[in-house]
């Protein structure tokens, strides 16, 4: 929570939020996806014939794979904002705390939309 | 805000290897951030069309950026194997110090044999990820 949300908070006495756990449970959840599409990523890619455009294009263009690139480049997101959340937390200090946690955020965002998207366009063939 | 001690006090503790494992899972965790630029780039790249794949693929090509990806499939192959520990510690396994300075060795040779093993794969026919 934001200090002005938790001040806010506090001056309506509202007492815990009850999503403390929120970062650390969304850390584990995108965490376990990870343990599941990240081999099967890395192990599909090492094992096509070549890396030539059409391989890939067509290896891309199946439903399934499309479905688990884009829940990859997701949950990679997810996790990676979160991670880098927590170091920005550790390490920036004054103005450039908040700063730093907007634009990861909004970097973050925008990957994961693009990726998602490059993803959908090739699966349609279009 | 005030100025106040801050905890842990990391440099009084007598170095371990089981902290090693802890930072580099953070750095690790950092330098897969920032490859997640690579992994977009390159679904855009095929998405795009033959062109901007070739453009893409003679960039990954060059040895710099070859040495680059086999550190970084080194990075994912440690952060993977030790975020397992994590999550098995978060299941209260393998806390004890004796096992978690065990598992500390064990995931850093994991890392390095899956990090060999896919280099194997992805070299088999000579061809570059």
């Amino acid at each position: 929570m934001s200090d002005a949300a938790q001040a806010l908070s506090q001056a309506l006495g509202r007492g815990s939020a009850h999503e403390g756990a929120h970062h650390w449970r969304a850390q584990r959840l995108s965490a376990l996806a990870l343990v599941l599409l990240a081999p099967w990523f890395a192990i599909s890619l090492a094992l096509l014939p070549d890396y030539s455009y059409a391989e890939l294009y067509l290896w891309a263009s199946s439903l399934w794979h499309a479905a688990l690139l884009a829940l990859l480049v997701g949950a990679a997101c997810w996790h990676s904002m979160l991670g880098v959340q927590v170091v920005i937390e550790d390490y920036v200090r004054g103005w450039l705390r908040p700063a730093a946690l907007v634009l990861s955020g909004f970097l973050h965002v925008l990957l994961a939309v693009l990726g998602v998207l490059a993803i959908v366009r090739i699966a349609l063939g279009s | 805000m005030a100025q106040r001690p801050l905890s842990p006090h990391v440099f009084i503790y007598r170095f371990a290897y089981t902290m090693a494992t802890s930072i580099f899972h953070r750095a690790t965790g950092v330098a897969l951030s920032l490859s997640l630029l690579l992994l977009v780039g390159f679904v855009v790249a095929l998405a795009a069309g033959p062109g901007s794949y070739a453009s893409y693929m003679s960039l990954a090509a060059s040895w710099p950026v070859q040495l680059l990806l086999a550190v970084l499939l080194l990075c994912f192959s440690f952060h993977f194997a030790n975020g397992i520990r994590h999550l098995l510690w978060d299941a209260g396994i393998g806390l004890e110090r004796k096992a978690a300075r065990f598992s500390a060795k064990l995931v850093t040779v994991l890392a390095v044999l899956a990090t060999v093993a896919l280099l194997a794969l992805f070299y088999r026919h000579g061809a570059a990820p």
